[in-house]
């Protein structure tokens, strides 16, 4: 039998998806770690000045507490399996929680963390794991409350476009449902087969179709959390519209588990676009890739769905460690256009307008193409959407997220890449154009504090000194908190903080994350 | 009808000229649903693109070209007038002109390999090519059909199931590795012949942007079957379509206790 469908035919589809992770590992390439005999170094051990709160010690009391609301069978107390939720997906940080606790409903969590509450034990909200922060790992002997069983799709609605679910259901998979219905999730990111959506919620996650469908705190209709006390907070509307009061919600979107738990989102969908094109242009300087940014918002308008731009090194990088080959030849820049529309006739008319005029252009790209079929289409953003997988094995990463002028993208790459030439693998940039957003990694065999010392808070300074933020969509977390007046005036940060002990008087919600330690 | 091509060095001559047919099928990365009157499946506003098989095929005439095996590459597709996109993507990768025969809407759902063959036999018989190349069959049904049937038409030799395409020792020939059943099985073939392409025989290109927009200016020329004398009356009837049966769901069992009292339950174990 000659089977001639997807799976027989370019197997290589497949590994674009990541495999949907239960709780904490994404199945991918993952370095050799440092010191501890390929477990990465205790958080405490990178971060020595950080102390343990006057949080109360777990007794077997509380685990029997846990035990009658979850049942014994979702309170994880083996050393092994609670390892693999103190490790964060970088494999940069490793705390040292003891208990992962697995809540069904938002009545478990509410008990959980209404216990904890009484008790003062501090607690970690987990989702997928795969953010780059360490915002969703335990330091010391934080609780991890997992909502990975908390996976049901509520309902979608086809006419209005709203879908509510809980929060543990992993992105992609909403995805696939919403598909079924003619809709998409408004946001799309590389770790979307494992992240979950309560998760994309706390961190508000940009992503790679933010230019064109707009941010989280646009497109949550409501959402629906437990607070650090315990009590359930219900703002789950599917209204478009409700100007009755303050919108709390937005507190918590993009708090990174700090507020409380979110136990169920209601989502707006955008429709699924009938037509979907990708242009893949070779670039020979930056002020190329500005130049063509600035045609593709003219010729292609509203149908524009990403502008993505990566640079040599981080082709170097895709090509290199995981053997993907790059259909153009050596470039100093690579640009991936993508077009959203309801019309293929139409919106393919608009693409060849593009490229004419790309082609056309003073000093343009004259090397490019233009996927042809799904396989090209899925490969194509391979370069793009696997440059992190990449670079993690080179050995260790040192990444950065920062939102600058378009102008000073990629002076802060080259300016950095001097500064560290030598010290490290590689230096590689690449990102979201179109959001001003520049991923910046490094990238060494094993971790160095030197280099480290080399890059922090040099980077951050440099982007004060410009007026942009020090970091753009991976939020705060334990990397950055300390950095946070280089993007906010101190005055905000002292509101967020009284926010912050209104909301949590005992500080037992993921402690130790995102505001400084004062 | 024989075609004998001049018994010099293949190399020496001004090359081979080749056909290639390219089929406008539904994206093979697409869900493919049922139409509820269950008489077909949904195309409408389905993306489609070129046959993968196909796509080998223009890969390798353009490669041919390339190699100086071949001097001209003709493209041509069966189909409604959407085909000419998928002209235009083998234009975009380097053959040099197109012919679409097109088929009207009312009789493209009952075409059928035996119609195709023929309308491809009777282009043979004007535009005379050395070689015609074919995907060895197409995504959607899966026929495995048209080159088979084109050579006996043409009373061609064939070659099908290509994974190499190469001269012959004495370069009088094409030698064709085949991949069969039982492995790999080499012959020769006299030219003109019919190869169809199998999954290995090449890695199809991208189409560069310089290509795509020559692409637009190289010559697409129409036909349609009556100019042809090919009488498309269906010989098949399709009575109905449907969707494989459903997978039974398995259940998540949630611990070792759990899993053992269930196939205790089903009697799998004592």
């Amino acid at each position: 039998f000659q089977a001639s469908r997807a799976a027989s035919l370019l197997p290589q589809l497949l590994l674009r998806r990541r495999p949907a992770s239960a709780g904490a590992f994404a199945l991918l390439a993952r370095p050799a770690s440092s010191a501890s005999g390929g477990l990465p170094p205790l958080t405490t051990e990178i971060h020595p000045g950080i102390k343990r709160g006057a949080f109360s010690q777990l007794t077997d009391a509380d685990v029997s507490a846990f035990e009658a609301i979850v049942g014994g069978d979702h309170v994880i107390k083996d050393a092994d399996e609670v390892l693999s939720y103190n490790i964060d997906w970088l494999r940069i940080c490793r705390g040292q929680g003891q208990l992962v606790l697995r809540p069904k409903t938002t009545e478990e969590v509410s008990a959980i963390v209404r216990h904890c509450n009484k008790r003062r034990l501090a607690v970690v909200p987990q989702g997928g794991n795969t953010g780059l922060v360490g915002g969703s790992v335990p330091l010391f002997d934080e609780i991890v409350i997992s909502t990975s069983r908390m996976n049901s799709l509520l309902s979608i609605d086809p006419v209005s476009g709203v879908l509510v679910a809980e929060a543990g259901c992993v992105l992609e998979q909403l995805d696939r449902e919403a598909a079924s219905q003619g809709l998409m999730m408004p946001l799309d990111l590389g770790a979307k087969g494992s992240c979950q959506i309560g998760g994309n919620l706390a961190t508000n996650a940009g992503g790679l179709r933010l230019l064109r469908y707009g941010s989280l705190r646009g497109t949550t209709l409501g959402l629906e959390a437990v607070l650090p006390t315990g009590q359930v907070l219900d703002c789950l509307t599917t209204l478009r519209k409700d100007n009755t009061g303050y919108d709390i919600k937005q507190l918590l979107i993009g708090s990174e588990g700090t507020l409380g738990i979110i136990t169920k989102a209601a989502i707006l969908c955008p429709a699924r676009p009938k037509s979907v094109q990708l242009a893949f242009l070779g670039l020979d300087s930056f002020q190329a890739v500005l130049d063509t940014y600035r045609l593709a918002r003219r010729s292609l308008g509203e149908i524009l769905s990403a502008f993505e731009f990566i640079d040599s090194e981080s082709m170097r990088a895709v090509k290199q460690n995981l053997g993907l080959s790059c259909p153009l030849g050596e470039h100093s820049f690579y640009v991936l256009a993508e077009t959203s529309g309801s019309n293929e006739t139409h919106d393919r008319e608009k693409l060849d307008g593009f490229i004419e005029s790309v082609m056309s252009m003073d000093g343009c790209a004259t090397d490019g193409t233009v996927a042809q079929d799904a396989g090209q289409f899925a490969h194509l953003w391979s370069l793009r959407e696997r440059i992190v997988e990449s670079l993690l094995v080179d050995g260790y990463e040192y990444k950065y997220d920062v939102s600058l002028p378009l102008a000073d993208i990629y002076r802060l790459v080259e300016h950095m890449r001097t500064r560290l030439d030598g010290r490290v693998i590689r230096t590689a940039g690449y990102g979201h154009l179109g959001d001003g957003n520049l991923h910046l990694n490094f990238t060494t065999p094993k971790f160095d504090a030197k280099v480290l010392e080399l890059i922090e808070p040099h980077v951050f300074d440099w982007v004060r000194d410009r007026r942009g933020s020090v970091s753009a969509e991976h939020g705060l977390g334990l990397k950055k908190s300390q950095y946070i007046r280089h993007s906010k005036a101190d005055f905000a940060v002292r509101v967020m903080a009284e926010v912050k002990r209104l909301l949590d008087p005992n500080g037992i919600m993921n402690p130790y994350k995102v505001l400084p330690d004062e | 009808y024989i075609h004998i091509i001049n018994k010099a060095d293949m190399a020496a001559s001004k090359g081979l000229k080749i056909l290639v047919g390219c089929k406008r099928v539904i994206d093979y990365a697409v869900k493919v649903r049922v139409k509820p009157d269950r008489s077909g499946v949904v195309t409408e506003g389905v993306k489609h693109s070129m046959n993968p098989f196909d796509e080998i095929a223009v890969e390798e005439a353009v490669r041919m070209k390339e190699k100086k095996l071949a001097g001209e590459a003709v493209a041509i597709s069966v189909g409604p007038p959407q085909s000419q996109e998928t002209l235009r993507t083998a234009l975009a990768m380097g053959i040099d002109r197109a012919i679409h025969v097109e088929i009207p809407l009312a009789q493209l759902e009952k075409l059928q390999p035996i119609h195709v063959s023929k309308l491809l036999a009777k282009v043979c018989e004007s535009e005379k090519p050395d070689l015609v190349i074919l995907g060895k069959q197409a995504i959607d049904d899966d026929c495995n059909q048209t080159g088979q049937m084109l050579a006996a038409l043409l009373d061609w030799p064939q070659a099908t199931f290509a994974s190499k395409i190469e001269p012959s020792q004495d370069s009088k020939q094409l030698r064709v590795t085949r991949e069969v059943d039982g492995g790999l099985e080499t012959i020769d073939v006299s030219v003109p012949a019919v190869v169809t392409s199998d999954l290995r025989l090449n890695e199809p290109r991208y189409a560069t942007l310089p290509n795509i927009m020559k692409a637009k200016k190289k010559p697409l020329a129409k036909m349609s079957p009556d100019q042809l004398g090919v009488d498309l009356q269906p010989r098949q009837e399709v009575i109905s379509v449907e969707d494989p049966p459903v997978r039974k769901a398995g259940a998540k069992v949630e611990s070792v206790e759990d899993l053992v009292g269930k196939l205790r339950e089903k009697g799998l174990v004592k």
